[in-house]
């Protein structure tokens, strides 16, 4: 496989929301607008893509037997720097996100993709394979959460579409994210076999 | 036709019995509830009813047609026509008539067919619509207007509900249980509230006739009714200055309707007489927990919908006997 | 490159190592970033500062007095405008509907109130997060130039003179509370004795 394929791959056939369904716990949390979406797509990107190098690199200094906790010892350094970095430099953002930073540590994406493929292959394949997935995840959660923005408040990236009256409260709250991203696979799917 | 055996699965006896028979005696048995809504609020009532049913049978057509692709129809049978009736019922006479429109597009679209339509949904439409509602549009959903205002509908002067009054009561607003109406209007149904359950005398009628008729059996409304009432009023004699008494919570709100004519529906509530006694325990209970310890003034529907959620473990544990099945030790 | 093995020796070095080589790499972002996140702090309180009090000249978030009432503590923040009391900004909380409500309310030399600023809440978005603006000049439940020395502030619902947020009455009483108490830490800061009506209804409201 060359290294656009596994781009291409992490982005459409194996999305990590709309096919793999994981990190399901950002993707419903964190999508109650588009900005706050992408800005949650992109710190999961950065965090994935230095984990993926970084654990491809050492994959065989680290013995078998204690790799679980050497990778997640890795992806939560990655976590706090991109943690310190956010608050740092764009502290609205990290305002908002909040909780959900921190808990991209859990967030099987990164331990799934750095047992799945960069503990298989080498550092450039593993960049490119957690820039796709990291890329893909971003789509997918800004996709969701413009969704959501727009039948929610009627709005685009903070820009008025239709009056905030007619807006459907559901869509800003928890139950709304379920429908939207049930409907969005649903979409998806059809697309694909089409 | 030459060849005359025909095979098939049983049953083979068959009862006389349709979807369509049923769905219609439900929708008379809901006939006296309407006459009250309109005698209450007047035209509102008419608008909101009027719109709720045209737009679920437009939907479910609409689905069915070009997005199932299905051939035939099933908007004939009654039951999308129900959901629109009882979707309209549980919103007050004030409700703008776009967002009955998106009520009953998640009714049919979202609480219906996505699961595959009619007897493969696992929550009761009507109240996935409605609880969208309240939800997307609290401001709308929670303001009632007072009772005869005949020709008013969207500017009709709005009140507090008896069960809004029993809330406040509990974040210690002293006179608020003094304001509640008394028994009798709450029976016969002279209050703010949703169209269809402002009146316990219209809703009792229609569970008569649905009894009389056999579309339903007693076990479910009689044990959501008892249930609350025995909880509420334990609740009562506990602490009688904040919690209200239990016949006003049995007259109150959606519990009549949501215990006739919401919980009883076929393909969301268990399929045995056990099942659906214990089914009535829970919505009962769950009902007062919200209405006495949570945010929203009502519970039914949320209860309901919860409860549905339970059905499929009900009816694996409590599975109806077969025809002709014998006790086997 | 072969594996290397699944040996205690092996594994304990490699652990070792890579948790040295993290807390390295994390001590060194902390170092750099410590200074950035600070400024970041103080520019978000600057920036709350010269939204709720009109007109000072001196630096508030350095000459800051802290108040205890009922065992909660308030953060005062004293303005002066050309070696005069300008007025002060509050830093108050109280429970609302989804979590703790912070708010920062700035009070002129009278006590009325000039401006506030929402700094966290856990309101439910669209209705209880409305407090950020309604209680604002032009909001539908205008506050400022109110002041609580009149009697606390309280919602329409409750017998007082203030619109409470549509459906969301918990939270515009919680904001409320919040207000008052503010006021109470502002006037015993100032040394003033505080209207006994508007402690204890804040003290009251809080139970709520």
């Amino acid at each position: 496989m060359n290294n656009f394929k596994v781009l291409i791959n992490g982005i459409v056939k194996e999305n990590p929301t709309f096919v793999l369904l994981l990190g399901m716990c950002p993707t419903l949390g964190t999508t109650s607008s588009a900005i706050n979406g992408m800005g949650m797509g992109l710190a999961t990107a950065f965090v994935l893509i230095c984990s993926n190098v970084a654990i491809s690199a050492i994959k065989n200094l680290v013995p078998d037997m204690v790799r679980i906790p050497a990778f997640v010892v890795v992806i939560a350094s990655f976590v706090t720097v991109l943690q310190m970095l956010m608050q740092a430099y764009v502290p609205d953002l990290y305002a908002k996100l909040g909780l959900f930073i921190p808990l991209i540590v859990v967030n099987c994406i990164l331990l799934g993709r750095a047992e799945a493929f960069a503990s298989k292959n080498g550092p450039v394949p593993s960049f490119f394979d957690g820039l796709g997935i990291g890329l893909g995840f971003t789509i997918a959660l800004t996709l969701l959460g413009a969704v959501r923005e727009l039948l929610g408040t009627g709005r685009i990236f903070d820009m008025q579409v239709y009056p905030e009256e007619y807006g459907m409260l559901t869509f800003v709250l928890a139950p709304g994210a379920f429908i939207a991203l049930g409907f969005l696979i649903a979409i998806v799917n059809r697309l694909k076999k089409a | 036709m030459a060849n005359k055996l025909i095979v098939s699965l049983s049953p083979h006896v068959h009862g006389g019995d349709t979807v369509s028979k049923n769905m219609y005696g439900v929708l008379i048995a809901l006939i006296p509830a309407f006459i009250v809504s309109i005698a209450v609020f007047g035209v509102g009532a008419f608008i909101v009813t009027l719109t709720s049913v045209a737009a679920c049978i437009f939907f479910e057509w609409a689905i069915t047609k070009y997005i199932l692709k299905r051939d035939k129809t099933t908007i004939l049978d009654g039951s999308a026509a129900l959901t629109g009736v009882l979707l309209a019922f549980n919103l007050p006479s004030n409700f703008p008539i776009w967002m009955i429109i998106i009520g009953a597009l998640v009714a049919i679209g979202v609480g219906k067919m996505t699961f595959g339509g009619l007897g493969c949904n696992v929550f009761n439409p009507a109240l996935i619509g409605r609880v969208f509602l309240l939800i997307s549009f609290p401001v709308a959903m929670t303001s009632w207007p007072q009772t005869g205002q005949y020709d008013l509908y969207t500017d009709a002067v709005t009140g507090a509900t008896p069960l809004a009054l029993m809330k406040s009561a509990m974040h210690g607003d002293a006179t608020a249980l003094q304001q509640l109406p008394d028994a009798l209007s709450l029976f016969l149904g002279n209050n703010p509230g949703s169209l269809g359950e402002v009146s316990a005398l219209a809703l009792l009628i229609g569970l008569a006739y649905m009894l009389w008729k056999k579309i339903i059996t007693w076990h479910i409304p009689v044990s959501i009714i008892l249930t609350v009432f025995v909880f509420s009023g334990i609740m009562h004699l506990v602490n009688p200055e904040t919690y209200a008494g239990p016949v006003v919570h049995i007259l109150t709100g959606g519990l009549m309707l949501g215990a006739i004519f919401m919980a009883t529906d076929y393909v969301t509530s268990p399929m045995s007489h056990k099942g659906m006694i214990i089914y009535g325990i829970g919505i009962g209970f769950l009902t007062v927990v919200i209405r006495l310890f949570g945010a929203y003034p009502e519970g039914m529907s949320f209860a309901i919908l919860i409860m549905n959620a339970f059905t499929p473990l009900i009816n694996t544990y409590f599975k109806p006997k077969k025809f002709g099945e014998a006790k086997t030790k | 490159m072969k594996k290397l093995e699944s040996s205690l020796k092996n594994m304990l070095l490699c652990l070792a190592v890579i948790t040295i080589v993290s807390g390295g790499l994390l001590a060194l972002v902390n170092e750099k970033t410590k200074g950035p996140i600070e400024e970041a702090n103080k520019q978000t309180l600057q920036a709350g500062l010269k939204e709720v009090i009109p007109d000072f000249d001196n630096n508030p978030a350095e000459d800051t007095a802290s108040v205890v009432i009922n065992g909660q503590t308030y953060i005062v923040y004293k303005a002066y405008k050309g070696g005069q009391s300008a007025g002060a900004a509050v830093e108050s909380s109280a429970g609302g509907f989804g979590g703790d409500l912070k708010v920062l309310v700035g009070f002129d030399n009278d006590g009325k109130i000039t401006n506030y600023r929402l700094l966290a809440h856990s309101e439910t978005p669209g209705l209880g997060s409305k407090a950020d603006t309604w209680f604002k000049k032009g909001g539908k439940g205008d506050i400022t130039g109110m002041s609580p020395a009149d009697g606390p502030l309280t919602v329409s619902k409750d017998g007082g003179q203030i619109d409470a947020i549509t459906a969301s009455t918990i939270t515009s009483r919680a904001f409320l509370n919040a207000v008052n108490s503010a006021y109470a830490a502002y006037m015993q800061q100032a040394g003033q004795s505080v209207p006994a009506d508007a402690v204890s209804g804040a003290s009251i409201k809080s139970d709520n």
